[in-house]
């Protein structure tokens, strides 16, 4: 993509970029530029990240014995399902989205705004507010029946206050709900002159794809919460066989959103990786159509496979084949991208900056997460290790493995935009390698763990699994190191770090052409579009020395 | 020469077995399952180190410090895309036939089965027998014979898990759902509960002991066996509950047509139902219409009868279920009564 009137932008003065135009703390509390709001969800879902990531390494410390011997039985109930719950709603959800979609979306359109800046707002403060129920449900006793809730245990049977936690869950849906519509229209209205769809960055393609899952499944899930939270609540017994209902139907409800939830979450972080790839090997992304329209096949697929997390549950035989065929399709799109990713590099011109390191790994953790899915697919298998460790495994090489190697990639990739200046390339280089080491340290045993059998959401287990769990808590001891590295970098940098120029590594998108950070309404001249998405044929970027 | 080879065989695979760190191998359906997942492997391996050797390749090869400039764009014809794909699928859906295949047969057990009743509850697994015996904890299987569970819970939802078998299933309130196995030879195994029910989650556990048929009979016909306090067996206990809850009132059991359907030969058969689909009334289905009656009701009958809902206790739903199931008629009976 090239802009025709400059593809660098103009010195100016400083006080004029989006970061200091205005510095009262309420121009921080209550703006409506979307890249502040961004800014704002990328703090809060990265504290997020923390706190799951302690309570996470908790339940690591218990399991390097077989005995509960480190908190309680209902405390680790506690554990694994606030995990849950603030790994997913209140981080994995909303950061690439509401975080990088924010800031980069209207960006790469050319926009000067998001469509709805002031019901952006609103969405970040109704994610606040969701997730101060969710914690103060925490503190009010949390829940204990894992991040699925499945009745009549949460009904009618948890020791727990499981019903604050609900509310919270459904007030955190109407946040993203939001931000997708934003999403969908600004795509469809704010495009600057010359950017057809098929000119448009492919991470923008990926959160246009997650914003129409993000509309049409949360509602879905909203309607489910409410239900058990009357049921929790009042006894009405929907959900509750010793009063009629039918707890079957809550597993189908509730996974026809999480199903798809799946593919909110790495959705935009496969739109990352493609800027990531394309940037760092110079080329445009290899079959650019193909990546784009998987975005939406799987955007629609997605919704077709629910029932895969229901084939020990006694559904029909015959759903269970149904559900198990379209899971392989929805195989297709994943690995068409990542075969078209590899495909890029060849004849590119490859730097391994950090955030390509990123990429690489996300491929590399991706491709294992993806092909134990077919594991988990084959009815046969799925039987066997369905509720073990091998889909805790499987579920984490997805979405620690993918979506938070995407989200590191892409805070280190924009890092410089976002912020005016250069993160230290070296510290950076080892951070990645010490996580890509302690994810697969902490995640693979657990992939054996589960074809042994050991079942998931357990506190104390056969002492045979033990020499397996202890490798495990190694590598989550090595990841917490590597994630507490780019925390200490890249608030380091805040103030050290190197002034960084509009656009430090030669990239094509409109949000290089702007200054680094960018002023308030983003473009100083509004660019013009003339050439498709990646197109390194006419447009070298300058370069800068990084390391 | 053969025996030789096959020894070989029989020894590679137990080392290949301990390379992939495969549980033992307990039941028919383990050796099926332990099959496919190895295929699995070998497949998802090789793919996988095709793209990390591409990657790396590409990476060496095309490093900036030995292409700095230019890069060319690259378009691939869309057959060959089509025809990438299209082969990737096919491989998908080669597997997806296998795994089909399997979950057929568990899901149907072959004639002649044992039939155990499991009741599962916060935090222990209760096993009972046709014949009225009854278990808590241990599950008593002869080898080389399929042994069907039927399984319910009195409570939450639990799933039966019993690794070195490589089965797993819910058991649901309200419902009883059906899995079978057939152990390979004597020996114990863990039983384990895969679904979260609770702070006794991760004990609640029990086992199964295979016995040879000869000991297997053994411990039926007395030895260590604990019998129900009555001694009856399920279907006398069944005609009991029947009686006790008035059951007899609207139903028969000779077949004599009367306020709703006999239950003579009812088992096994398929029935017609008032809003015209037809079902096989196997142990689901009485179940349900026990539970909610309303919902399926046979044509030709009014919908009179009250849900039994919380009134039968899970033993009571079994010995009903084992009290039609008696009445089968000769030419729909499965096989030999256990």
């Amino acid at each position: 993509m090239s802009a025709t009137p400059k593809s660098v932008a103009p010195a100016r003065p400083e006080a004029t970029d989006y970061l200091t135009v205005e510095t009262s703390i309420r121009s921080w509390l209550l703006p409506t530029d979307h890249k502040r709001i961004g800014l704002l969800f990328l703090c809060a879902t990265t504290a997020m990240l923390v706190l799951g990531g302690l309570l996470a390494m908790t339940m690591r410390l218990e399991l390097l014995t077989p005995e509960s011997d480190l908190v309680d039985p209902l405390t680790y109930d506690r554990l694994f399902t606030l995990h849950g719950v603030i790994m997913v709603w209140l981080f994995m959800i909303p950061a690439i989205p509401s975080g990088f979609g924010n800031f980069f979306v209207p960006l790469m359109l050319g926009a000067r705004e998001i469509a709805f800046p002031r019901l952006n707002l609103a969405s970040f403060w109704i994610y606040v507010l969701g997730g101060a129920i969710v914690l103060g449900g925490l503190v009010a006793g949390g829940a204990d029946t894992g991040w699925t809730f499945y009745p009549p245990y949460s009904t009618s049977s948890s020791p727990t206050a499981v019903v604050p936690i609900l509310i919270g869950v459904f007030v955190l849906g109407i946040s993203s709900t939001i931000t997708g519509l934003n999403f969908i229209v600004t795509v469809h209205a704010l495009r600057v002159r010359g950017l057809t769809w098929l000119r448009m960055p492919l991470f923008v393609w990926s959160i246009y794809a997650t914003s129409i899952i993000l509309v049409l499944a949360t509602p879905v899930l909203a309607m489910a919460l409410a239900l058990i939270a009357i049921d929790a609540a009042f006894g009405f017994g929907i959900f509750d066989p010793a009063l009629g209902g039918d707890p079957i139907l809550y597993q189908h409800l509730f996974w026809f959103y999480s199903h798809p939830a799946v593919y909110i979450m790495v959705l935009p972080a496969m739109g990352v990786i493609s800027e990531l790839i394309s940037t760092y090997s110079r080329k445009p992304v290899f079959g650019y159509h193909f990546v784009a329209f998987s975005s939406l096949a799987i955007a629609v697929l997605g919704f077709l496979v629910w029932g895969h997390h229901l084939f020990v549950s006694g559904q029909s035989l015959y759903a269970g084949l149904v559900f198990s065929f379209l899971s392989y399709f929805v195989a297709i799109p994943s690995a068409i991208k990542v075969f078209n990713w590899t495909a890029t590099l060849y004849k590119g011109s490859i730097t391994y900056h950090t955030p390509m390191l990123y990429a690489f790994g996300f491929i590399g953790l991706f491709t294992i997460g993806g092909l134990t899915g077919l594991f988990l697919a084959a009815l046969g298998i799925d039987v066997h290790v369905t509720d073990t460790y091998f889909v805790v495994a499987h579920f984490h090489y997805i979405m620690v493995g993918g979506t938070i190697m995407a989200y590191l990639g892409g805070m280190h990739y924009w890092w410089p935009k976002m912020t005016g200046r250069m993160y230290p390339e070296g510290w950076a280089r080892l951070s990645a390698l010490v996580i890509f080491l302690g994810f697969n340290l902490t995640f693979f045993p657990q992939f054996i763990l589960g074809y042994l059998g050991m079942p998931r959401r357990y506190h104390a287990y056969p002492e045979e699994f033990q020499v397996l769990n202890v490798l495990s808590t190694a590598g989550a001891s090595v990841l917490a190191a590597g994630y507490l590295m780019p925390m200490i970098y890249f608030i380091w940098s805040l103030r050290y770090g190197k002034i960084a120029p509009a656009n430090p590594w030669g990239a094509t998108g409109l949000e290089w052409k702007t200054a680094s950070p960018p002023p308030l309404h983003n473009f100083d001249e509004t660019p013009v579009v003339t050439h498709e998405a990646y197109d390194y044929t006419t447009v070298m970027g300058e370069e800068i020395e990084v390391g | 020469m053969s025996g030789v080879s096959s020894d070989l065989l029989a020894a590679l695979g137990r080392a290949a077995r301990r390379l992939l760190f495969l549980p033992p191998q307990g039941s028919t359906s383990a050796v099926a399952i332990d099959r496919l997942h190895v295929l699995e492997i070998s497949v998802m391996t090789t793919l996988a180190l095709a793209i990390a050797i591409a990657t790396v390749a590409f990476v060496w090869r095309f490093h900036r410090s030995r292409r700095p400039g230019r890069t060319p764009r690259i378009v691939a014809p869309r057959w060959l895309e089509i025809v990438v794909y299209g082969g990737i699928l096919s491989f998908f859906l080669a597997i997806w036939w296998i795994g089909v295949r399997q979950y057929l047969r568990f899901g149907e057990a072959p004639a002649g089965a044992l039939e155990v009743y499991v009741t599962a509850k916060q935090w222990m697994w209760k096993f009972g027998y046709p014949d009225g015996l009854t278990s808590a904890g241990v599950l008593y299987v002869p080898a080389g014979r399929p042994v069907k569970l039927l399984l319910t819970s009195r409570d939450v939802i639990h799933s039966f898990y019993v690794p070195d078998f490589r089965i797993k299933r819910d058991a649901l309130p309200g419902r009883y759902t059906g899995i079978w196995f057939e152990a390979l030879g004597p020996g114990r195994h863990d039983v384990l509960c895969a679904e979260m029910c609770g702070t006794g989650h991760s004990r609640m556990r029990a086992e199964v002991r295979v016995l040879t048929p000869r000991d297997f009979e053994a411990w039926r016909t007395g030895g260590a066996a604990s019998r129900d306090a009555s001694r009856a067996t399920m279907v006398e206990r069944g005609r009991a509950t029947a009686i006790r809850h008035g059951c007899l009132q609207c139903h028969t059991l000779d077949g004599t047509p009367a306020t709703g359907p006999t239950w003579q030969g009812l088992f096994g058969r398929p029935v017609e139902l008032a809003d015209g689909r037809t079902l096989r009334a196997d142990e689901a289905y009485l179940t349900r219409s026990m539970m909610d009656p309303a919902a399926e009701v046979v044509h030709g009958f009014a919908p009179i009868m009250p849900s039994y809902r919380g009134q039968l206790a899970p033993s009571e739903t079994a010995a009903l279920v084992e009290l039609i199931k008696s009445l089968r008629e000769r030419s729909n009976l499965g096989g030999e009564r256990p």
